[in-house]
């Protein structure tokens, strides 16, 4: 490796710090948000339609939600050191690595499989159906 | 004091800033540049120390270059480069400057040569915006008129025209050092530098821009 490699790994956090979550995963993605002086986290909450990058440093995951009708896509850093943790509450089955599809879908057709049994509590508002 | 380094573009990466930004950067290897001689006002009627950087083989040097090395007791170097000081400096010759000589947050001006593009039309060397591609043009990348009729008789100099583009010598002003490691001989810049990967730079401290 040479020395543009070496530093670019560098960027890279810990392997067991790397979130791990699959495409078709709906996760809550915990990023930190400085305001001026203060800092605090944020909770953000859709399903990851794609991946980015895979073990590169500057890898990234696209999370998509439907927030009040409108849907919303946003990129994070897969390695960023404001992406604080990603939750996954539920797991998502799906035949490909892009779910773009789920963008000209709305409602009940915008539903990604799901793999066995929901576990968590907030598993039905979670779910990508939404609104 | 010298504020000037010879490096050579690594090439470009991002990079997570503390407070958790990811910016474009640029790796330099600056240095570690050899004093190679010391001219003095006396000698030379001015005050400036020559630096050397770069491993060379030494059937890639003439003689009388290696001359010059051997006599100033330091390996071959690839380039050299003069650098005015002051008269009091106490450089001497085998003197190593390192990446220490800049800090984060300096300000640094890089200079190198630019990619060379070649024979370039004028849409891009000047981004002339051209004619339509379609619905019967035949008018596409043509640069139009150049200029006006029997009066003046003449086309205006410096009149933008296609040619030879890159492969100049380019600055960039005002980068901000990023990160600066000494034992690696790296230097983090934001931003983009001119040149290829592998291409030489010189780094100084901007004559411009903050502070």
């Amino acid at each position: 490796m040479n020395v543009l490699h070496t530093f670019s790994a560098t960027q890279k956090k810990a392997p067991e710090n790397v979130a791990k979550f699959n495409v078709g995963d709906t996760v809550r993605v915990h990023f930190r948000i400085v305001e001026g002086e203060k800092e605090r986290i944020q909770v953000y909450e859709g399903v990851v339609i794609g991946r980015k990058g895979s073990e590169s440093p500057h890898a990234t995951f696209t999370v998509r939600r439907v927030a009040f009708g409108e849907g919303v896509e946003r990129v994070f850093p897969l390695h960023s050191p404001r992406v604080e943790k990603v939750e996954v509450t539920r797991e998502g089955s799906t035949r490909r690595a892009k779910l773009y599809y789920l963008r000209s879908r709305m409602g009940k057709a915008a539903r990604v499989k799901g793999k066995g049994k929901d576990t968590s509590a907030k598993a039905n508002a979670a779910s990508p159906v939404e609104a | 004091m010298v504020t000037e380094l010879l490096g050579k573009k690594l090439g470009m990466t991002r990079f997570f800033t503390e407070d958790g930004r990811w910016i474009d950067v640029t790796l330099l290897e600056a240095g570690p540049c050899t004093v190679v001689q010391r001219k003095t006002r006396d000698r030379d009627g001015y005050e400036a120390v020559q630096l050397g950087f770069g491993e060379v083989k030494e059937r890639r040097l003439r003689k009388p270059q290696q001359g010059h090395f051997k006599k100033a007791g330091v390996a071959l170097k690839r380039t050299l480069k003069e650098v005015r000081v002051e008269a009091a400096s106490e450089l001497k010759t085998g003197d190593e400057i390192k990446a220490d000589i800049f800090q984060p947050g300096d300000r640094i001006d890089v200079s190198g040569t630019s990619k060379g593009r070649g024979y370039a039309g004028v849409h891009r060397r000047h981004h002339f915006g051209g004619g339509p591609e379609t619905h019967g043009s035949t008018f596409h990348r043509r640069p139009g008129s150049i200029g006006q009729s029997s009066d003046p008789s003449k086309v205006f100099k410096g009149m933008r025209m296609a040619g030879h583009m890159g492969a100049a010598s380019v600055t960039t002003q005002n980068l901000e050092v990023v990160n600066v490691d000494v034992a690696k001989n790296l230097l983090v810049v934001r931003g983009s530098v001119p040149g290829a990967n592998g291409g030489m730079v010189i780094v100084k401290k901007t004559v411009k821009g903050a502070k």
